[in-house]
């Protein structure tokens, strides 16, 4: 098991080494387009009866992003290769770099890796050019998957939210297999005990009170004792990564869409009269209780802030909160309790998920070991093992999260079960699946500040709106 | 031995001839690849000639960008130049402190500037950030350094500022030195004040190297990239979106390849004419102080 954290110098090199591969496959070939691609499935090779053993001998190249969920499977890794006798060398980039590496990579049209970690939405981008494995007839041939490894004990939603037709606008859980969920988040609030005890305040229940409960901690809290404090982080980088977590749940409570589908046809809705309204509440809940420097903050700003107590509230993922409140981890440890959030006008608690995925390059040349390697990584025994020694939380699979350890290692966390088992039914992608995915929210991200900045949220939006509609389709 | 000197130029070129196709043929494919609508999408693109330019130049993105580019890169060039033209002044001046200072300047050169970004937005965070403790007791603790579209710009030409000043002092320096000095023993003798010396002998004599930073920088600025991107990512809005941006989003983000490469193709006709206006200014400039030495 080899490691390499790269520097940014080898970073750009391999990138620039891979970005060319295309352009000079241009040349002679027509574009490096799929043509060897056959109809049939590697998977279909597998015969005879199921065997770890199968690929002893063979190395798998792993791309991984540095992660804690990334953190238990290295520190498992030993299981794996004594189990099967196939060796995984592995790369760990930090995440800035790390989708842009992988983009990289597979659009170069090499298996450079064999496996990766990649989210849900990155199978809207890389499922059409025909990039991923489909893993259904892997999961489908009983001669290439053990019996253990149980696709029943996975929480349905995550296992469909991985499987795509590759066309726009079609809904998830139809198609190929391009992914297999690994860890997941769910997003919800995050709070400091300590300061809605001190300001005698509850968690809010709907967003008017939310947005309410923010600008009264931003007020109060620092006289309070809490110094500098604020009342709710959330995202707000020109990230797609900005709208998916905290802005996405909220915005699908309210019952709003992003498009609408009609005959295949995706027209934006991000400018919608209810979607312009929340918009503009949602820019004014970060203008009066936000953090500073907001257009900059990252899931890792956010979920410091918690921490360092600098945010009295958390709308995000669930382990950002979750790695600040673990013993010893932060200044707020021990005092971080979990909250469902705000429920929409219905009560509604639609949540958007990120789910952290594990995927195979359809040019791998070691396939057969490779979905051993995913069947291993995304099997019981290394999961449960993840979630119980490890800091691998929010089981993906149901059989980890009724598990009695996991249950009592996560119990002294206030209302982490009980927030996890609220949401879980209800939690999934609220996106539409369309391959501009990236561009579009990285837009909607640019124009969320612009709102935020004072420019008026329907011109805004209608502006979005349009130069979405070309793209989309 | 008649035959080895009739061939060595030839041999001896081979290198940069080597270096030339290795830039020649990545430029032409990338040419070539514009006039196709490849992505990630279709990787069996149509030929679609100069579509791709023509959706650049009606894009209001396209015109947003190179209107904030312009920006960055005549400010950025603008500052530095007077700044480090200044403090070749001063160095030149001076002796001990002078020497010493010399030595520190060129420390932010040595850091990349993808990391002096970085840098940067942790000191001018407005809550923990060291800038606005150190504006604390004159009242001006709460500065949001980038969250507005102004700020987000200055802050991002004040890094460029910070990083690339000494590069034109150490230029500036080293043309100061190298001035003659009978003109100025000369002036001195007929009274002349230091400003009317600075404008009617240290300028113009100094002008042809202050023109190669500037050069340089204005080229360098034009193509920024990682000093924006690590500190405002763009935004807010598209306010910091520069041409290489937009087009790292179309190409890599994004994977409109074709249409990426269309971004730079355009960046790289901008900036070539600008490089060509100023060198061809530069051999007037040069002309001019060799008529103010003699």
């Amino acid at each position: 098991m080899d490691t390499h954290v790269h520097d940014r110098r080898r970073f750009l090199a391999l990138a620039a080494g891979a970005a060319t591969a295309p352009l000079l496959t241009a040349c002679g070939t027509g574009f490096g387009g799929d043509d060897s691609k056959s109809d049939g499935s590697a998977a279909d090779d597998v015969t005879g009866s199921f065997d770890w053993k199968r690929e002893k001998g063979t190395t798998v190249k792993a791309l991984l992003n540095k992660h804690p969920y990334t953190d238990a499977l290295i520190a498992d890794l030993k299981s794996f290769t004594a189990k099967t006798g196939i060796k995984v060398e592995y790369d760990v980039f930090p995440e800035d770099n790390y989708f842009d590496k992988l983009t990289v990579d597979l659009s170069s049209g090499r298996a450079s890796y064999d496996v990766f970690m990649l989210g849900a939405y990155m199978v809207w981008q890389y499922g059409p050019p025909g990039w991923l494995e489909d893993l259904g007839p892997w999961m489908r041939n009983s001669s290439a998957t053990g019996a253990e490894w149980d696709r029943a004990d996975f929480f349905p939603n995550l296992l469909q939210a991985d499987q795509w037709s590759l066309k726009a606008g079609a809904p998830l859980g139809q198609g190929g297999q391009y992914a297999l969920p690994w860890g997941w988040e769910t997003n919800v609030v995050a709070y400091n005990t300590e300061v809605f005890g001190k300001l005698g305040l509850k968690p809010a229940e709907s967003f008017d009170e939310l947005a309410e409960l923010a600008g009264t901690i931003k007020r109060k809290a620092p006289g309070a004792g809490f110094d500098g404090m604020y009342g709710i982080a959330v995202r707000g980088s020109r990230s797609w990564a900005t709208i998916h977590p905290g802005f996405m749940t909220m915005y699908a409570r309210n019952g709003l869409k992003d498009f609408t589908v009609d005959g295949g046809k995706l027209t934006p809705a991000m400018n919608s009269p209810e979607a312009v309204a929340f918009t503009e509440d949602w820019a004014r809940m970060v203008k009066r209780g936000g953090p500073p420097s907001w257009t900059s903050y990252t899931w890792y700003q956010c979920s410091s802030d918690l921490g360092a107590k600098k945010a009295g509230m958390l709308f995000d993922a669930d382990t950002a909160a979750y790695f600040q409140a673990v013993k010893g981890a932060s200044p707020a440890s021990g005092k971080i309790a979990f909250h469902p959030g705000p429920k929409g006008p219905d009560g509604s608690l639609a949540t958007n998920m990120w789910i952290w995925s594990l995927g195979m390059n359809a040019k791998s040349k070691k396939k057969s070991a490779s979905w051993l390697f995913l069947q291993w990584a995304t099997g019981k025994e290394h999961l449960r093992k993840g979630a119980i020694t490890h800091n691998h939380i929010d089981p993906v699979r149901k059989s980890v999260a009724e598990d009695a350890a996991y249950k009592d290692k996560m119990r002294h966390l206030p209302g982490f079960l009980e927030t996890f088992e609220t949401v879980v039914d209800q939690t999934k992608i609220q996106f539409t699946p369309q391959a501009q995915f990236f561009d579009a929210t990285t837009s909607w991200a640019a124009a969320l500040q612009e709102i935020y900045g004072g420019k008026g949220a329907q011109s805004v939006l209608d502006g979005l709106a349009d130069d979405l509609a070309g793209k989309v389709g | 031995m008649g035959w080895r000197l009739t061939l060595r130029p030839y041999v001896l070129i081979v290198p940069a001839l080597l270096l030339t196709c290795g830039i020649l043929y990545p430029f032409g494919l990338g040419l070539y690849y514009t006039l196709f609508d490849f992505s990630a999408s279709k990787p069996q693109p149509d030929m679609v000639r100069l579509e791709n330019y023509t959706t650049v130049f009606t894009q209001e993105a396209f015109w947003n960008s190179a209107w904030v580019t312009v920006l960055y890169a005549v400010g950025a060039a603008l500052v530095e130049t007077v700044l480090g033209v200044a403090v070749a002044l001063l160095l030149h001046r001076s002796t001990l402190v002078g020497r010493v200072l010399e030595k520190i300047l060129i420390l932010p050169l040595m850091i990349a500037p993808v990391i002096a970004a970085i840098i940067w937005k942790l000191m001018l965070q407005p809550s923990v950030g060291v800038v606005n403790h150190l504006l604390r007791p004159f009242g001006l603790g709460g500065v949001q350094w980038t969250d507005t579209p102004t700020g987000a710009l200055l802050s991002s030409i004040a890094v460029d500022v910070w990083v690339y000043t000494p590069f034109v002092a150490i230029l500036a320096l080293a043309g100061l030195r190298s001035l003659p000095t009978s003109p100025f023993e000369a002036a001195a003798v007929d009274g002349a004040g230091w400003w009317y010396t600075f404008r009617r002998l240290t300028l113009p004599m100094l002008w042809p190297y202050v023109l190669v930073a500037v050069i340089f920088r204005f080229m360098d600025s034009l193509k920024v990239f990682d000093i924006i991107y690590a500190l405002t990512e763009g935004g807010p809005g598209d306010s910091t979106v520069v041409l290489q941006i937009r087009a790292y989003l179309e190409a890599i983000r994004f994977q409109r390849y074709s249409f990426g490469i269309s971004y730079t193709i355009v960046l790289w006709a901008v900036v070539y004419l600008a490089a060509m206006v100023l060198v061809k200014h530069l051999g007037k400039i040069q002309r001019r102080a060799a008529e103010v030495t003699t």
